[in-house]
Parts: C-alpha cells; sequence; structure tokens
C-alpha cells in the first residue's frame, strides 16, 4: 500500500471535519441557552434544552426586555409554499421549452435559451430595485404570486438548462419509432420523452427546490414578513435585547431539515443529473 | 402506377448530400433490398418513406397519394430500426403492443395479436422483461414483432440484423422472406451485406455516391452489374477486374490476358481498336487444372483461403498479374494451369467504369 492510501482515511476526516464541524456546533448550539453558548471557553458538556425550539414553534419569545412575538412556522410554511410553488410553475414552463430547444432547430433559438440562462449571471441588487417600483404598480408588492414570479429568474434556466440535456441525451429514434406506432406528437412527448428524461427532471426540481428555498435577498425587499420565507424569518432574532444565538441556531436546524431529507432521498438523481448537466449543458 | 413511388428524390444536410435525384417505383406486395455503402442515404431514404424527415425535392407518393408533409403517425408506415429503437421503460408486450394502442384495439384482441407475433418470433416467454433484459437477439425480435403486429402495408427496415450475431442472422435471413410473405407487406429492406440484399430482396436497389446506380433482380446484378464498382460490392472472394486492351481482328474482337489473345465472341464491342477495357470475371468462373489443357495459361499458387465449401486462391500469372480464383476442390501443385469463359466475363469501360 502506497503512503498516500494509508493517508487517505484521515485526510478524507479532516475534509469531513472541515465542512461539518460548523453545521454540528449549530446543532449543538441548538439545544444550548444563551448563557452556556456564550460560556468561555465552550464546553461541549452543557444541559441540552429544547426552550429554543419550544420558543420557535410556540412563537413567543422571552427576552430581556420582555416576550417578543415571532412568528417562525409562518416563515417556514412560506419557504415551503414559494420553494414549491416556483419549482411547479418552472416544470410547467420549462421542460416543454426545454424540450423544443433539444429536439428542434428554430430562429433565434440559441439566443433564447441563453437569455434564459444569463438570467443568472445579473445579480440580483441590480434588478431588485426597479422591480421593487415595478411590484407596487402592479398590486404584486408582498404576495406570493409576485414572490414565485420572481423566482423564475432562479429555478427555470436551472430546470431548462439541466433538462434539455437530458432530452438530447435521449435517442430521437425512440420518439420517431412511437409516432410510427401511430402515436400523435403530444402523446410521444409525454408518454416517451418526459419519462426517459425523468431522472434529469427530478435532479433540476430538486436542485431548483434548494436554490429557491435559500434565497434572501427577493424575499427581503419584495415582501413583508407575512410572505417572507425562513432565511429572511431568522432576521427577527437579531433584536433591540441582542442576538439569541440559540434560537437563530434552531431556526437553522428547522430550515435545513426539509431540503436535506429532500436531497438525501434523491441524492443518486441529484449527482447523477449535476455531472450530467456539466457535460451537456 | 406502381405501390410506392419515388419521384426525383433530393436531400441534403447543409452541404452534405445523403440523396441526390432518387427515382423508385416498388410494386405491391415485392421486398426490395436497398443496399450501398455506409454513408450512401439508404437510412435517408427509409426517413423520408417513413416521414420523420421530408425531402429537399422531389414526391414521395404511397397508392398514389403524395405524403408530403403527412405526419409519421399518419403514414400507415412501419419501421424496424437498426439501433432497436424500444422503449426502454415499457415491458417487450407494451413495446410490441404501442402500435395496436395507438389504434385503441380491446384488449383481449390485443392480448391474442401481440401473443401470436410473440410465439412467431418465439419471444413470447420474455414478455414481461423489460428491454434491458433482452439478449441483442431478443430486442431485436421485439422491435421486428413491434413493426409487423399491425400486418403494416408498408414496412421499412433498417439494417435490423446489423446488430446480432452471426448465427441468428443467418436464421433470419431464412425466415424474413416467410414473414414479409405472411403479412402481405411490400418491404424496403436496407443492407450493406451483399448476400442479405440478394437472399431477401426480390430486386435490389443499388444506392452509390447518393444516386440509385442501378436496380435489378439478384441475379441480373451479380451477373450483370452496371458498373465495375457494383461487380466489386457483389461477390467475395470479388470479381477479377483484369486490365486489358480490345483489339479489333478480322470480324470479332480479341483481348490479351496473361499472355494469351483471346476471342470475344458474342460481345458486341466498339469497332475502334486499341479501346481500354475491364476484363471482370468471377473467380467461381475460372477453371483449374493442374495439367495444361487447351486454352490454359500458367500460373504460381501465391495463397489460399479455406471458405465453407469454396476455396479461394489468389493466383500469379507469369506476366505478374494476378487472379483470383474459386473451386470446391483445388489443385495441390505449385504450378496450376487455368482458364475462363470470356462469354461469362463483363466488360467495362477502363475509363468511365460503366459496364459495356
Amino acid at each position: 500500500m502506497s503512503p498516500f492510501r494509508l493517508l487517505r482515511p484521515f485526510l478524507l476526516l479532516l475534509v469531513g471535519l472541515f465542512f461539518l464541524f460548523p453545521i454540528f456546533w449549530v446543532v449543538l448550539m441548538s439545544f444550548m441557552t444563551d448563557q452556556a453558548i456564550f460560556s468561555s471557553p465552550p464546553s461541549l458538556f452543557f444541559k441540552p434544552t429544547l426552550q429554543n425550539y419550544a420558543a420557535l414553534i410556540s412563537g413567543h419569545l422571552e427576552t430581556g426586555t420582555g416576550t417578543l412575538d415571532v412568528d417562525y412556522m409562518r416563515n417556514l410554511g412560506n419557504s415551503l409554499l414559494l420553494a414549491a410553488g416556483s419549482v411547479i410553475v418552472s416544470l410547467l414552463l420549462g421542460v416543454p421549452a426545454a424540450y423544443a430547444f433539444a429536439r428542434f432547430k428554430f430562429r433565434l433559438g440559441e439566443n433564447i435559451a441563453f437569455t434564459l440562462l444569463s438570467f443568472r449571471f445579473a445579480p440580483p441588487l441590480l434588478v431588485l430595485l426597479p422591480l421593487q417600483i415595478y411590484f407596487q404598480d402592479l398590486g404584486l408588492y408582498d404576495t406570493y404570486g409576485g414572490l414565485i414570479w420572481v423566482y423564475q429568474l432562479i429555478t427555470l434556466p436551472l430546470i431548462l438548462w439541466i433538462v434539455r440535456g437530458y432530452f438530447e441525451d435521449a435517442s430521437e429514434d425512440i420518439e420517431a419509432a412511437y409516432r410510427l406506432d401511430g402515436h400523435s406528437w403530444f402523446k410521444t412527448f409525454w408518454r416517451i420523452a418526459i419519462p426517459l428524461a425523468r431522472p434529469g427532471i427530478a435532479a433540476a426540481a430538486l436542485l431548483a427546490f434548494i436554490f429557491a428555498w435559500n434565497n434572501f435577498i427577493f424575499a427581503l425587499i419584495l415582501g413583508s414578513s407575512a410572505v417572507q420565507p425562513v432565511t429572511v424569518g431568522a432576521l427577527a432574532f437579531i433584536t433591540a435585547s441582542g442576538i439569541h444565538y440559540g434560537q437563530i441556531a434552531a431556526a437553522l436546524v428547522l430550515s435545513i431539515l426539509p431540503t436535506l431529507v429532500l436531497a438525501l432521498y434523491t441524492q443518486r438523481y441529484l449527482v447523477e443529473g449535476l455531472s450530467l448537466g456539466a457535460v451537456k449543458g | 402506377m406502381a405501390f410506392i413511388e419515388l419521384d426525383d428524390i433530393a436531400k441534403s444536410f447543409g452541404s452534405k448530400p445523403a440523396l441526390d435525384g432518387v427515382s423508385l417505383a416498388i410494386e405491391r406486395g415485392e421486398t426490395l433490398a436497398v443496399f450501398g455503402p455506409s454513408g450512401v442515404g439508404k437510412t435517408v431514404l427509409l426517413r423520408l418513406l417513413a416521414g420523420i424527415m421530408e425531402p429537399d425535392r422531389g414526391d414521395i407518393r404511397i397508392g398514389g397519394a403524395s405524403l408530403l408533409g403527412v405526419p409519421p403517425e399518419r403514414r400507415e408506415v412501419a419501421m424496424a430500426f437498426q439501433n432497436f429503437a424500444l422503449y426502454p421503460h415499457l415491458t417487450a408486450f407494451e413495446n410490441i403492443a404501442s402500435p395496436l394502442r395507438a389504434r385503441q384495439l380491446d384488449e383481449t384482441q390485443m392480448k391474442r395479436r401481440v401473443g401470436e407475433i410473440a410465439s412467431l418470433l418465439r419471444i413470447d416467454h420474455v414478455l414481461d422483461h423489460l428491454p434491458r433484459a433482452l439478449s441483442n437477439g431478443q430486442k431485436q425480435r421485439t422491435a421486428l414483432a413491434r413493426s409487423l403486429v399491425r400486418a403494416p402495408a408498408v414496412l421499412l427496415l433498417d439494417d435490423p440484423l446489423r446488430n446480432v450475431d452471426a448465427k441468428l442472422r443467418y436464421e433470419m435471413r431464412l425466415e424474413l422472406p416467410r414473414l414479409f410473405k405472411r403479412f402481405g407487406s411490400t418491404a424496403l429492406y436496407v443492407t450493406q451485406d451483399y448476400r442479405e440484399a440478394m437472399a431477401l430482396g426480390d430486386r435490389i436497389a443499388i444506392l452509390l455516391d447518393h444516386r440509385l446506380r442501378q436496380l435489378g433482380t439478384p441475379a441480373e446484378i451479380y451477373n450483370h452489374p452496371a458498373d465495375q464498382r457494383v461487380a466489386r460490392l457483389f461477390g467475395d472472394p470479388p470479381i477479377n477486374l483484369l486490365p486489358a486492351r480490345v483489339e479489333a481482328s478480322g470480324g470479332g474482337a480479341t483481348v490479351r490476358l496473361f499472355g494469351q489473345t483471346l476471342a470475344l465472341r458474342h460481345r458486341p464491342v466498339p469497332a475502334a481498336s486499341g479501346w481500354d477495357c475491364l476484363v471482370g470475371i468471377r473467380p467461381e468462373d475460372v477453371e483449374l487444372s493442374s495439367e495444361p489443357i487447351d486454352g490454359t495459361a500458367p500460373f504460381r499458387l501465391r495463397a489460399t483461403t479455406p471458405f465453407s465449401v469454396r476455396t479461394a486462391l489468389l493466383l500469379a500469372g507469369a506476366d505478374g498479374g494476378e487472379l483470383i480464383a474459386s473451386t470446391t476442390n483445388p489443385p495441390a501443385a505449385e504450378t496450376l494451369w487455368a482458364r475462363f469463359d470470356l462469354g461469362r466475363a463483363v466488360l467495362f469501360d477502363a475509363a468511365t467504369g460503366t459496364a459495356l
């Protein structure tokens, strides 16, 4: 065995620790009181408490200056609604578009596809101010619909480009054979093209969900607390009486749980979809 | 009026031509083998008929009605693809039943028809398998069953035996003509194997340089190839093409081959002397003996290759020219004597390659 092979487990452990330790520490913090968090030196041995989670779920935050109402559970619900809603809209629009870009040559086709991708290049701050004004005028400010619409900037290009790669990868002959059997163009799309691209669609949808879930700036500017997701909601714990690290940690743990479960469940698709996107996109 | 008519079809991809002015007429119930080297446009021809592509120029008619602009699902044309093109997420049964589902057949009738064709092709035991669980031969039969199950009026087969092993290919070559007749289909069979073309085609269409070079029965093509390239593509071991000069002598004409002057009988040749030609002689038309007999020339044996029944021999003449012969009982000698019947030879113009 080469020295590298002997060293490999330790190196892997080191890398793992480096990346996972912050998450581990956040999970520990979520079970600590604020006093325990600030104790110096920090200790791994403390009396675990569920008070942070209790405060989040009940919505009442006890602070030094009194009780503060937070609506973190509503934020969590908003996050789910916004992320799932934008992914569904993106799938409905993006999958047929991806098929068109993969299968048909049309005028300006590549330019349109690239323009959609370029939404990912522009810094959100560039468009946020004008968008805020438009949204106010159109009555879209502080609505789920408005946020889902603007989230399309994140989710649509992602789904379009990953799924397009999958459609291009599938054999056109299979679709031609189905049509020669006597099935219409639409049935061929629905019963052959979509099922064959399903792993790609699943991977793209999951990635888009995570990206939408993690978005902060759009919801911060374009909505009030009624529609804001967890990323913005966690700001509520920075209060006049101090920063409540325990609750923030608990909020973080709650907010990564749904995506973590989803990612673990579809891990295989995710890796496959990502690598294919890298090659074909 | 023929059943299928292709009228001056042209198709190109960018600046690369695929087909350039191909006209064909195929009778109802006929099997036409489409033969040619790869990249010559055979598959494109089938795709144009299927409606997967549209021609740049020309007309395609089936039963007198033009198919231009008619989508594939309304052409009543079935096709078996070279790469099988099975639906990977559907069982063999569902693959075969697909054309029947499109025609909304009821469930019992569908089961009966799929069962019939499956047992005919001996895949009835794997009907509940997904394509990835099938062997290559079973995949090929599933694809074939899918194209046959609806007894199509027109059947397009794109080199369906290309990706199967030699034994199965041989079996299918015997079996396919019976299937075509049984379903009464007019079939276009694309192949790169001249034996397959000869075994399966009532007629053979030969494509060269994206054009139809020759159309005829297998015997016509083998015995009277239109040019020396067609002659070379048909036959294994390949035809001998011997450069020679035709000289007028008396009332007829002669050529000199391997140091001998041979008379060209029953052959209309250009009256002018000194015409350069290629004399095409099939290896099996070379007569060998170990003794010098009338009309033979001496040859040295260079190499032998045993085929199944016949043995191919590479011979070198006294002037260094080479000749391939094939025979069932090769004489065992270093020096052989060979003669050939010029009455069976084919003459090609040396400059253009076209047959006389």
